[in-house]
């Protein structure tokens, strides 16, 4: 069975968080909500998860007992030692036995937090917060399982392994939506949805998303002229441009490239902040 | 420093409640411990029984309130009068209208000494028989036989349940309802706040938890304690200042529960609408110093300004005050005592209602759009 929202428009007074929101989680499959800050990434999770009814529109959810949730703080008791909090989630959830028993044992050990099972969750480090509060959320084997921004400030190795949960989590069979600002993340992920201001501005495979960039995208060595200065951006030690359809190439030594999933994000986000203030000037 | 000044300045201004209460508390605190604050009772309930009740019904004045008179009965009922709370004195009288025993209820320990003085004064206001007897012997003349005027016996003061009137003996049974109130009250009010500060409130939410298994969750931890904590104060204020226990054990015990469960309630209730630890204190203080000095534990409740004893009457301490003095000191059973039973029940159900409602309310924000479910669901928004 598949999960997921229709039409979602979430407001919070005059801000509106969310604005006709689809999105379709199938089992056994990541999906990933990419965007920045303030894009509606966390809204939409606390709509899948049932922490927030939306507005208007349509939620697919399993029983709340088969929904894991890890909220943007983590979720994790400070102060409770790990194995206490996770002893309180398999009793909140009803997961007990000795087969959790044994996941649990198992997925301490793939996170690394096997040996600190009686640490306080207040002086475990951020990644193992994270780590501990992904193994909460999936414990208890949810058939949907909601991860905000699990890895975010999180050290290279601990991604890893947490990366290994949300796989191993998928791989048992539970839909499961992560929302992260690591577009590394996005393309392991199924399908992606990239949210900028409550709206969706591209989905699908992170390879789909790539090649749907409309124009054509330029590499050179120097900003360019103010005509495309809101077009350019700077990638590494070298500029990047993108010219939408009919603009022609640019002036001056601009090479063509092929986008990636980066520079096709970054080109929707311009185009959308582009049309935003053409709007504003009309 | 002068930027931390002004960081402090910034963060208060934004905490609009915090500020209020700031200047709210202490001004209401002023006004209503000021009106409750006195220790003169001006008025002393009082039944008058035996034969010559109804001739000295009519000599009973201030600060007396004659409640009730009894030509029929003796000082059996006079000391139910006032066991069931009919009243504060009983005056005894004898055929000839004399008052032979004044009984006073010892169990509160103001209006005892209030009545004493009261009892006193009415002594002092007897006819001076020793200047009659002289005023006659010079009125009348030798051979006529003066009357010789004998003083009736002074009435026999008897103090009962308190007769040393030891201020321990009253306070020890209703300070038990005090650290009742702070534990249940101020630690219980931490207890939503923390969940909202460490960020799993939302996890909460999200959780198969009811909002009855969250509120009964938080508040069983804080009842097995504060249960402890009632015991072990009962158990050293009868062993160290001589307590007594002259009624039921299950009747203190039901009472306590009862009290127990309204005031781990409120607290609850207050942690819930608190945004952090220091608003969830300051309301708890709000409710927990108005029920210290305006039970009925320090200050007389007939000695409080009628405008400020109502509240007195909306605070679950005033009843648990009744009830534990009524059961320790005046052996009261239960059905002299369905009045504070029934108020502190109809307290908790009313705070209940509130705390389950807003508990509700903060595991579903949803609420307002529409129910939540439990099962499976195809939830569509308005």
């Amino acid at each position: 069975m598949s999960w997921g929202v229709s039409g979602v428009t979430v407001r919070y007074r005059t801000l509106t968080a969310l604005q006709g929101v689809d999105l379709q989680l199938q089992p056994g499959e990541v999906r990933a909500v990419v965007g920045g800050d303030g894009a509606g990434k966390t809204t939409l999770l606390k709509v899948v998860a049932g922490a927030l009814q939306p507005e208007t529109g349509l939620v697919r959810r399993p029983a709340a007992a088969r929904i894991g949730y890890l909220p943007a703080s983590s979720g994790v008791y400070p102060d409770l030692s790990v194995k206490e909090n996770l002893d309180f989630a398999a009793a909140a959830y009803g997961a007990n036995g000795e087969e959790v028993a044994l996941r649990r044992r198992l997925l301490l050990e793939r996170a690394g937090l096997a040996d600190v099972t009686r640490r306080l969750g207040g002086e475990l480090s951020g990644g193992m917060r994270q780590k501990l509060g992904v193994i909460r959320a999936m414990l208890h084997r949810p058939e949907l399982l909601v991860l905000d921004e699990p890895t975010t400030g999180v050290d290279p190795i601990s991604r890893r392994e947490l990366w290994w949960l949300i796989a191993h989590a998928a791989a048992e069979g539970a839909a499961v939506l992560v929302a992260t600002s690591y577009l590394d993340e996005a393309e392991r992920a199924a399908e992606l949805v990239l949210l900028d201001g409550g709206r969706v501005l591209a989905s699908g495979t992170a390879q789909y998303v790539a090649t749907a960039m409309p124009g054509r995208l330029y590499t050179g060595d120097r900003a360019p002229g103010t005509e495309d200065a809101l077009r350019a951006w700077r990638r590494g030690r070298r500029w990047r441009l993108w010219r939408p359809e009919g603009c022609g190439a640019p002036d001056g030594a601009w090479l063509e490239v092929a986008q990636d999933l980066q520079d096709a994000v970054t080109v929707a986000l311009l185009q959308r902040e582009i049309e935003a203030r053409a709007g504003g000037a009309a | 420093m002068w930027a931390m000044v002004v960081k402090e300045f910034l963060q208060l201004r934004r905490d609009r409640r915090t500020l209020a209460m700031m200047f709210v508390l202490p001004l209401m605190l002023l006004v209503i411990f000021g009106y409750a604050a006195s220790f003169d009772v001006s008025s002393i309930s009082a039944v008058v029984v035996g034969p010559g009740a109804k001739s000295f019904s009519h000599l009973v004045k201030k600060p007396f309130s004659l409640v009730a008179t009894h030509p029929r009965s003796g000082s059996a009922a006079a000391r139910r009068d006032i066991q069931d709370g009919t009243a504060d004195v009983a005056f005894v009288t004898s055929a000839n209208g004399q008052v032979t025993t004044v009984l006073i209820n010892g169990a509160d320990l103001f209006t005892a000494k209030a009545a004493e003085t009261a009892v006193a004064h009415m002594a002092q206001g007897e006819p001076d028989l020793r200047r009659i007897q002289a005023e006659l012997k010079r009125l009348i003349p030798p051979g006529y036989g003066v009357p010789v005027l004998t003083s009736p016996a002074p009435p026999k003061l008897t103090v009962l349940y308190n007769p040393g009137l030891k201020t321990a003996l009253v306070m020890v049974p209703g300070l038990a309802g005090v650290i009742l109130v702070f534990v249940g009250t101020l630690i219980a009010s931490l207890g939503v706040v923390r969940e909202r500060q460490a960020g799993t409130l939302e996890q909460l939410a999200v959780m198969p938890l009811s909002p009855w298994d969250v509120l009964i969750g938080k508040v069983a931890p804080y009842f097995i304690v504060a249960a402890v904590d009632l015991t072990l104060v009962l158990a050293v204020g009868m062993w160290l200042f001589g307590v007594p226990m002259h009624g039921s054990w299950a009747v203190l015990i039901l009472g306590a529960l009862l009290f127990l469960f309204v005031t781990l309630s409120i607290g609850v209730l207050i942690s819930s609408v608190s945004q952090n630890q220091g608003q969830a204190i300051q309301l708890a203080m709000l409710t927990v110093l108005p029920q210290i000095l305006l039970s009925g534990l320090i200050f007389p409740l007939a000695s409080m300004a009628a405008g400020v004893r109502w509240i007195a009457y909306i605070l679950p301490l005033t009843y648990f005050v009744q009830i534990s003095r009524g059961v320790m000191l005046e052996g009261q059973p239960i059905g002299d005592l369905w009045q504070p039973f029934l108020y502190l029940a109809v307290l908790g159900v009313v705070v209940v209602t509130f705390a389950t409602l807003r508990f509700r309310r903060l595991l579903n924000p949803s609420l307002g759009h529409s129910r939540r479910r439990r099962g499976p669901s195809a939830e569509a928004g308005a």
